[in-house]
C-alpha cells in the first residue's frame, strides 16, 4: 500500500526516502524525519535549515534530501513546511523514552507537562504522551510545533496527538 | 446606458487578475479590475494554509496572506477597482457590459484580460437538494471568511487537493470529518495533505461514492457504495455514514462566459476542467484584445494563475506599447520560467504538457483562419 493508496506514508515508501535518516542516525539523538516522498515543486525546507542540512537544489520538485550528518535536530524545519511532513524524533531521550516533535494547527492546544494521547500517521492511538514543550514564535506563523516523550518503542509510528474536540 | 474607458480591463481579482493588474498597473497603462464579489482576492483568502512552492516565490506563505500583499499593491498602484460589478456581456470588439448597484455601464477597454477563474462541479444523487450538502468551496468560504462552523460532522467527496484541504480546515474549525470518499482507486491531491488528515483519524475511503444523502428536513447522513473499476455500484457494499455535512470536492470548471462571447477559439481539455479558451505564449486569445489567466484558461493552482496573470499583464501592456520590447520579453521569460518550475514532477509535468499542446492547437487555429 502507498501514500496515494492509503492516505499515509508507508514503511517501504519512507525507507526510500531521502529524507529519512538511517537507524544508526536515529540512535544518536535529535534528527529531521522528512516525510515527504512525492515529487511536488516545493523548497522551504532547504532555506529553513540553518545548518544546511536539507537539500533540495535547482529543481525544486526534487525530494528534499537530509544530510544526517549535519543535521542536528533544532527543528526549525518543522514550521516551514507547508505540507507538515516533517518531524524530530529523538530515540536517545533517555533509557526508555523517545520524543518526537510535529507541526500542529489545530485548536486546544494542550500545555506543557499535560497528557495527551500519542497517535500514528493513521490517527490510531498508540500510547500516552507527554506534552514537554509547544512553540510557536511569530516566525512559525501560526503552526506550533509540540514536543512530547513517549515509550521509546512506539518512536517510529507516532506523528503526532489526538486533536481534542471543543 | 453610461460609458467609461480604460486601457486595459481585467474581469475577476483572483490571484490571476490581481497579479495581471499589479503589472500592467507598474508599466502606467489605466488599469480598470472588476469583481463580482463585494470582496477582492477570489479564493485566495479563503486558503489558510501555507503554499507549496519555491522560497524566492512565496512558498510557505499562507493564502490570505498574499492574497493581503497582492491588494495592498494594487491600491499602492491606483488600479480602479470595481467591486460587486458584474461583467455581463462583450460588446463590439473591445466593450464590456457591467452592472453595479442597478446601474449599468459600457466599459471600452484596448486590451481585456479574463481572469474569471473556476466554479466548483456539482453531483447529482438522491437527497442531494437537502440542507447540509454543499460544495466544499462553499464550506470553505463558510468557516474560513464567515467564521461559521457548517455542521457538526462532515462526510468528504473528493480526494482531489480542494477535498483534503477542505477537509482539514473543517477540522481545524472544529468540525469532525466522519470520513472522505474518492471514486478513484487512489487519492487524487497531494500526499501530504492526505497524510495530515489520516493523522488525524479521517478513513480516506477509496473506490466508493455517494449514493444518496438522507434526512428529514436536513441531511442526517449519507449512504455509501463501493464501485468496480467502471464506476459501477457494487451490490451488497452499501454503508451509512451519520453526518449532518456533505461537502463535495469533485472538481472544478473555467468560468468561460465572456470568453464565449468574445468568439475565442476554445478546446475541450478535460485535465483542465472542461472546455478552455486558446491561448498563446502571451496569453492571447484567438481575438485580439483579449487575454486570459488563471483557471479559465485551465484549472491550476493559485500560484499558476499569479504567474499566468503575470504574464497577461505584461503582454497586455507591452501590446500597447507601455513596455518596451526587450525588458517585456525579459519579464515574460522570467513569468515563463516559473510557470514550467511550477508544471513539473509527478502532479505537474501532465499540466505542462497539456498546455503545451494547448499552444500547439492555438497556432493551428491561427493558421486556419489566415488561410
Amino acid at each position: 500500500m502507498s501514500l496515494l493508496q492509503c492516505g499515509y506514508v508507508s514503511k517501504e515508501e519512507l525507507v526510500k526516502c531521502p529524507g529519512f535518516p538511517s537507524e544508526e542516525r536515529m540512535a544518536k539523538g535529535a534528527v529531521a524525519v522528512i516525510e515527504c516522498v512525492q515529487e511536488i515543486p516545493c523548497n522551504p525546507c532547504e532555506y529553513a535549515c540553518p545548518q544546511k542540512a536539507v537539500v533540495v537544489g535547482d529543481n525544486i520538485t526534487n525530494l528534499p534530501v537530509l544530510r544526517e550528518d549535519l543535521c542536528i535536530g533544532c527543528g526549525l524545519c518543522i514550521a516551514c513546511c507547508p505540507g507538515l511532513a516533517i518531524f524530530v524524533v529523538n530515540k536517545a531521550y533517555s533509557e526508555t523514552e523517545a520524543t518526537v516533535e510535529f507541526p500542529y494547527e489545530y485548536n486546544n492546544i494542550p500545555g506543557v507537562g499535560e497528557t495527551a494521547e500519542a497517535v500514528d500517521r493513521k490517527g490510531n492511538v498508540v500510547c500516552r504522551a507527554k506534552v514537554l514543550s509547544v512553540r510557536n514564535p511569530p516566525s512559525n506563523d501560526h503552526t506550533s510545533v509540540i514536543k512530547i516523550a513517549i515509550p521509546k518503542e512506539y518512536a517510529d509510528d507516532v506523528r503526532g496527538i489526538k486533536r481534542r474536540l471543543d | 446606458m453610461k460609458k467609461l474607458e480604460t486601457d486595459i480591463a481585467i474581469v475577476g481579482a483572483g490571484p490571476a487578475g490581481l497579479s495581471a493588474a499589479i503589472h500592467a498597473a507598474k508599466s502606467g497603462a489605466r488599469v480598470t479590475l472588476i469583481d463580482e464579489n463585494r470582496l477582492p482576492g477570489g479564493q485566495l483568502f479563503k486558503q489558510i494554509h501555507k503554499f507549496f512552492g519555491s522560497k524566492e516565490h512565496l512558498a510557505g506563505i499562507r493564502g490570505f496572506d498574499i492574497g493581503t500583499q497582492l491588494l495592498k499593491e494594487v491600491e499602492a498602484l491606483g488600479v480602479d477597482v470595481m467591486l460587486g460589478t458584474l461583467a455581463f456581456g462583450v460588446f463590439g470588439a473591445n466593450s464590456l457590459g457591467l452592472v453595479t448597484d442597478q446601474r449599468s455601464y459600457e466599459l471600452t477597454a484596448k486590451r481585456i484580460i479574463l481572469a474569471a477563474g473556476g466554479q466548483e462541479n456539482y453531483l447529482a444523487f438522491a437527497g442531494s437538494t437537502l440542507p447540509g450538502v454543499m460544495g466544499a468551496g462553499a464550506a470553505q468560504t463558510i468557516i474560513n471568511i464567515s467564521r461559521v462552523r457548517p455542521g457538526k460532522k462532515a462526510v468528504m467527496v473528493g480526494s482531489g487537493n480542494v477535498g483534503l484541504i477542505v477537509a482539514y480546515q473543517l477540522m481545524q474549525a472544529g468540525v469532525e470529518v466522519a470520513a472522505l470518499i474518492e471514486a478513484a482507486p487512489h487519492i487524487g491531491g497531494y500526499g501530504v495533505h492526505a497524510a495530515k488528515i489520516s493523522r488525524a483519524g479521517v478513513p480516506i475511503i477509496t473506490s466508493h461514492t455517494i449514493l444518496s444523502a438522507n434526512g428529514k428536513d436536513s441531511l442526517e447522513s449519507v449512504t455509501i457504495t463501493g464501485v468496480d473499476c467502471a464506476f459501477q455500484p457494487i451490490a451488497g457494499t452499501e454503508r451509512q455514514i451519520e453526518c449532518d455535512t456533505l461537502c463535495l470536492a469533485v472538481g472544478l470548471n473555467p468560468m468561460t462566459e465572456l470568453a464565449w462571447m468574445a468568439g475565442c477559439k476554445f478546446e475541450y481539455v478535460a485535465l483542465f476542467g472542461g472546455h478552455v479558451p486558446l491561448h498563446d505564449e502571451n496569453m492571447k486569445t484567438s481575438v485580439d484584445a483579449f487575454y486570459v489567466a488563471g483557471d479559465i484558461c485551465g484549472v491550476e493552482e493559485a500560484s499558476t494563475a499569479m504567474e499566468e496573470g503575470h504574464l497577461a499583464g505584461i503582454a497586455a501592456a507591452e501590446s500597447l506599447g507601455f513596455i518596451e520590447k526587450e525588458k517585456a520579453s525579459r519579464m515574460k521569460a522570467e513569468a515563463r520560467e516559473k510557470l514550467n518550475m511550477l508544471r513539473t514532477g509527478y502532479f505537474g509535468q501532465k499540466r505542462a504538457d497539456f498546455k503545451k499542446h494547448m499552444l500547439e492547437s492555438f497556432a493551428c487555429v491561427c493558421k486556419e483562419n489566415r488561410t
